[in-house]
């Protein structure tokens, strides 16, 4: 057995080596890339299962590594940790095998993949980090290797599209930075708290580590596509579908999200956010834009467009939740961080479907593609329904906690807000329905190239269907100690 | 007083030295320049090894390896101008009219 | 001390030495070899030095039993080694860099010719720049480190080369007189040339204060800190591409070197501290106007070039810190920081340098839209330079992320917001000039190659950006070294590394 220091360790190496091992091989090495890619997608996904086995029984897994004098890099596994990494290496496992179908042929393969490891690998640190530093070291990869995936196409719109995604996103790191190096200096080296580490600093450092929070906050609000800093997502659409379904669901604006809940809870203590009254503006700012994503999703004919708008949208509900003081409002915050996740992918991976085997880009185009892509658009169906909130999808357990943590937190106001959201959802999800379902195409749909009797190939199937699933799964089965409302639950326990 | 006298005529010539290479535009009144500028340090290392009773030998050794510097590097100089002037036609540092 | 004393630390002067005499002599024939034996032996002396200094601490050296002022004095500590460290780092990539490089038309045979002896020359003079501890010898070092500079700069004989050669002859030649004034001012008013010496008789006054502004004007100027860069970016991107490696990484860290070695302790504070400031601030508008330079330039070797005025700049960003009133804490960080900065830098510029060198090789132009589509070609020239870049931009885990944080939390335990703020548009500027180089390495471009580069150039780059970010990973063993001897009030950070 591995010992449990070394565990998270190898969470990492086992993308960061495939990442490496794909680079060494040559750009025409398919079946073996394909191979590595599949092998270190699973192998994660057994590590991060062992290690939520292994959190779920009181273990601790940690590793420790000197970084600066009385700084160190932890990488460690709690409850938050599980609830990210294993969305992420669920989804990780399903992005890869969906891209290896969707970029079959395509030029370039070596570079996606590696980097797209590479991505991975950050991403898992920033789940696994244990400390401020550690997370804004991975962070920082993570944006870095991101780069390459974004501007993939390298035409001139995606090199456009690669800048802003940089000059965004490493603008909110520097904010991060400074209030990193700020609290540093207050408060000296400390690793993620449950309950939070500052306790009685606070009130002898009021307006310092207010100003610290709204830092911290707003860099990590940066890459969570939160308004007015979400123009980067949007435009980001030029990358290709998987990259869309990573930087949407697995990986990118998580990881902003992520930062988030870990300042709120392990580094200030959500009593002490409560109590110096730090929340309110981030209520208000979830609140404009859940309301500004959504109505800027109506206005777009662009299927990816839409889907990215309500992205902003929907990723602010994990702020809204997070910001409510009570139990309801942390758990279903943290719950959609996994849910969210889980729904987007779908879409993404449908929208590429179409875009793959039909080149269809606009929302008008898609009259009837319901008949040609019947299983793409099913699962499609599914997700959308989800993110409106019917029950009992998965949207659906999200939108529940919530209202009931605006109730139990006294700010009614919210439910307003829940109510005005799904409503939108259902505005600019319906229609694609409806135009999908029951519209008649223009022409008839070519048939699938070479006789085949699928629709698309079975790469370009399978993670869809299996994401639509999972969306009806978590919902019906919430009480399984593996499904992410149970993991909220057992984290709120402790950081309350 | 005669290290006073010394050292204003050293300090003088450097000066005057540095002046000519700023301002003089061509490479071989710049090198000159910065020859007197030279003598002028070595003059100041000389004046000041005087202090009454025995001259103070290390300066003269200084002064020596100085001048050996000097004199190479000078040298070094006015064949890299020379080439240059055979690649270019061009006898001032920043000549517009510069081949390219 | 009588006889011959020779430490292991002679063999990084003399082993450089010796190789470039010897290909002087043999010319071509058995370069591989004679280069190869060099760089062993080199190595071996850097390993025993370092051992040696392990064992018993720093220690200090008069070689053939000479000491100052006439004599050749030497200081081994833990500065020493690390900078050392670094020389024979780069040097041993850019020396295997270089056997590919010159090929084998007769131009590229000639400049060989020349360049293996004055690259040993001047690699053995940086060693003993390094190794010195007394002004006069600084001196003798500075000069035969630049003039073999010059040489290699002038080595391809193009027209802009020969002018930036001899723009940087002629302002190096004049600020060694000016450091050389300084240091004759200072003998007369101590009658000494040791550091250690003129540091106890030196009593402040306008001698001192001649002296100051003198040295450190002229080693202003040989380190090319903002207002005195203008020499370098013409210089450093016409030379070849191993010898503008050098010259980044190796050749300008000679005046930051003593410089940082003269401001920490050989000075009163009374005349110290305006100086010590004041090159703060030119630190900081180097970074600043260095970057957008950068930004502005057309030309890959350009670009990375004022990418150096700018990342020089960060090392006397650490300089104020060491004013009088300062606490140990911070000044010892600020000093760690600097030099972390110069080992960083060098490291990842080095590479930088002979990543350009691979791809305009690959194109035979050196123009920016000239890289469009060669990532596809030179995945792993690609690789080194997005490595070296992550260090450059300050971004961690590179190396350079560490100087910056060491630098940055200084700076807020003194409660200066400035520097802070500098470090990080700093940061964020050389994105700005290094993602000009990515993306267009990124671009869909369908390119030919005009030469495939050997792979060894490949190799030799992307080994210099691995090892930036190995640095970047492993502070305490270097702190850990940079510990050993720390000049006297510039050890307390230092102390708490395990």
């Amino acid at each position: 057995m591995i010992p449990d220091t070394l565990i998270p360790l190898a969470v990492l190496l086992t993308s960061f080596i495939t990442g490496i091992a794909i680079l060494l091989l040559g750009e025409d090495r398919v079946r073996l890339r394909t191979a590595l890619n599949l092998t270190g997608a699973v192998l994660k996904l057994v590590l991060v299962m062992l290690m939520l086995w292994g959190v779920f029984q009181g273990h601790a897994y940690q590793t420790r590594i000197p970084f600066l004098p009385g700084m160190d890099l932890v990488l460690r596994a709690d409850g938050m940790t599980i609830l990210f990494a294993s969305l992420s290496a669920v989804l990780w496992l399903l992005t890869t095998i969906y891209a290896i179908g969707y970029l079959e042929g395509a030029p370039h393969r070596r570079r996606f993949f590696a980097y797209f490891s590479f991505c991975v690998t950050a991403t898992m640190g920033v789940s696994l980090a244990g400390n401020l530093v550690t997370f804004f070291l991975f962070y920082e990869v993570l944006t870095l290797t991101t780069y390459p995936l974004v501007v993939h196409r390298g035409t001139e719109k995606s090199m456009k599209a690669g800048a802003v995604y940089l000059a965004y996103t490493l603008g909110g790191s520097a904010l991060v930075l400074v209030g990193m190096l700020w609290l540093y200096a207050i408060a000296g080296p400390f690793d993620f708290t449950e309950t939070g580490v500052l306790g009685d600093l606070f009130a002898e450092n009021r307006i310092a580590l207010t100003v610290i929070f709204f830092l911290l906050m707003l860099g990590f609000g940066v890459k969570a596509a939160l308004f007015p800093f979400h123009a980067w997502l949007p435009a980001a659409m030029v990358a290709p579908a998987p990259v869309s379904a990573l930087l949407h669901a697995v990986a990118v604006v998580k990881a902003g999200a992520f930062g988030m809940v870990r300042v709120v809870y392990d580094v200030y203590g959500i009593t002490v956010c409560d109590e110096e009254a730090l929340l309110p503006a981030f209520m208000v700012l979830a609140a404009i834009t859940i309301l500004y994503g959504s109505l800027r999703a109506l206005a777009q004919d662009d299927f990816k467009k839409r889907l990215a708008f309500s992205t902003v949208s929907q990723v602010s509900y994990i702020l809204l939740g997070i910001a409510m003081f009570g139990p309801m409002g942390t758990i279903g915050g943290l719950v959609h961080l996994v849910h969210q996740g889980i729904m987007k992918i779908t879409m993404f991976f449908c929208a590429g479907n179409v875009a793959e085997t039909l080149h269809l880009h606009k929302i008008s185009e898609l009259k009837g593609v319901g008949r040609r892509l019947p299983l793409t658009m099913g699962a499609f169906t599914v997700a959308a329904l989800g993110m409106i909130g019917v029950p009992p999808l998965a949207g659906f357990i999200s939108k529940w906690h919530l209202g009931l943590g605006a109730i139990e937190s006294g700010h009614p106001w919210i439910l307003a807000v829940l109510v005005a959201s799904s409503l939108l959802n259902a505005a600019y999800f319906l229609p694609i329905l409806r135009t999908v379902w029951f519209d008649q195409p223009d022409s008839p749909w070519p048939a699938p190239e070479g006789g085949r009797r699928l629709e698309a190939s079975w790469w370009l199937l399978v993670p869809p269907l299996a994401t639509a699933v999972l969306t009806i799964l978590v919902g019906l089965l919430g009480g399984s100690v593996i499904s992410p409302i149970h993991w909220a639950y057992l984290i709120v326990g402790r950081e309350y | 007083m005669t290290v006073t006298i010394y050292s204003m005529a050293a300090i003088a010539l450097f000066v005057l030295g540095l002046y000519g290479l700023w301002w003089q535009p061509h490479l071989l009144r710049k090198l000159v320049s910065l020859n007197i500028a030279s003598a002028g340090a070595f003059l100041l290392m000389v004046a000041l090894a005087f202090r009454g009773g025995d001259p103070d030998p290390v300066p003269h050794a200084l002064v020596l390896t100085g001048i050996v510097i000097s004199v190479s590097a000078t040298a070094f100089a006015v064949v890299l101008a020379a080439r240059r002037y055979r690649e270019t036609g061009a006898v001032e540092l920043d000549d517009p009219e510069e081949r390219p | 001390m009588t006889g011959w004393t020779l430490g292991p630390e002679a063999g990084l002067v003399g082993f450089p030495a010796l190789g470039a005499v010897v290909l002087a002599i043999t010319a071509a024939r058995g370069r591989r070899l004679v280069v190869g034996l060099t760089l062993a032996a080199t190595l071996v002396a850097l390993v025993m030095t370092l051992t040696r200094l392990l064992s018993v601490g720093a220690y200090e050296q008069d070689i053939g039993g000479w000491g100052a002022p006439l004599g050749i004095g030497w200081r081994i500590d833990g500065f020493a080694v690390l900078m050392l460290g670094l020389s024979v780092a780069v040097g041993i990539a850019v020396s295997i860099y270089s056997l590919a490089y010159f090929g084998d038309e007769p131009g590229d045979r000639r400049r060989a010719l020349f360049f293996w002896p004055l690259w040993f020359f001047l690699w053995s003079a940086l060693h003993g720049l390094f190794l010195s501890r007394d002004l006069f010898n600084w001196y003798v070092t500075l000069e035969l480190s630049g003039l073999a500079a010059v040489a290699l700069i002038a080595l391809s004989g193009r027209a802009d080369a020969l002018t930036g050669s001899l723009r940087y002859l002629l302002l190096a030649l004049a600020a060694s007189l000016l450091y050389l004034l300084g240091v004759v001012v200072l003998y007369s008013a101590t009658g000494s040339l040791d550091l250690a010496q003129v540091a106890a008789r030196l009593t402040p006054g306008p001698v001192a204060l001649a002296a100051i502004l003198l040295i450190t004007a002229g080693l202003v100027v040989k380190s090319a800190l903002f207002p005195a860069h203008f020499w370098l970016p013409s210089a450093h991107a016409s030379a070849p591409s191993p010898v503008s490696a050098v010259l980044s990484a190796l050749v300008v860290k000679g005046g930051f070197y003593i410089l940082a070695r003269t401001m920490t302790g050989l000075w009163p504070a009374a005349v110290a501290d305006g100086v010590l400031l004041g090159l703060g601030w030119l630190g900081g508008a180097a970074v600043l106007w260095g970057s957008l330079l950068a930004i502005r330039q057309q030309h890959l070797k350009l670009v990375i070039a004022y990418s150096t005025v700018a990342q020089l700049g960060y090392l006397f960003m650490a300089f104020p810190f060491w004013m009088e009133g300062v606490g140990e804490q911070v000044a010892s960080r600020a000093w760690a920081g600097a030099a972390y900065q110069a080992v960083s830098h060098g490291l990842a510029k080095a590479a930088l340098f002979l990543a350009a060198g691979v791809l305009i090789h690959a194109r035979g132009r050196d123009d920016l839209d000239a890289l469009r589509g060669l990532g596809a070609h030179l995945p792993v020239t690609a690789t080194a330079m997005a490595l070296a870049g992550i260090s450059l931009m300050g971004i961690p885990p590179g190396a350079g992320f560490l100087p910056k944080w060491m630098m940055m939390t200084a700076a807020i335990q003194e409660g200066r917001i400035l520097p802070i703020v500098v470090l990080i548009t700093g940061g964020l500027l050389a994105v700005g000039y290094l993602f000009r180089i990515f993306r267009r390495l990124l671009a869909a471009d369908d390119v030919v190659l005009a030469h495939p580069p050997p792979r060894i150039l490949e190799l030799a780059a992307l080994g210099l950006a691995i090892l930036s970010i190995v640095t970047g990973l492993s502070s305490l063993p270097i702190l850990s070294l940079l510990r050993i001897g720390a000049p006297e009030g510039f050890a307390a950070y230092l102390e708490s590394v395990p």
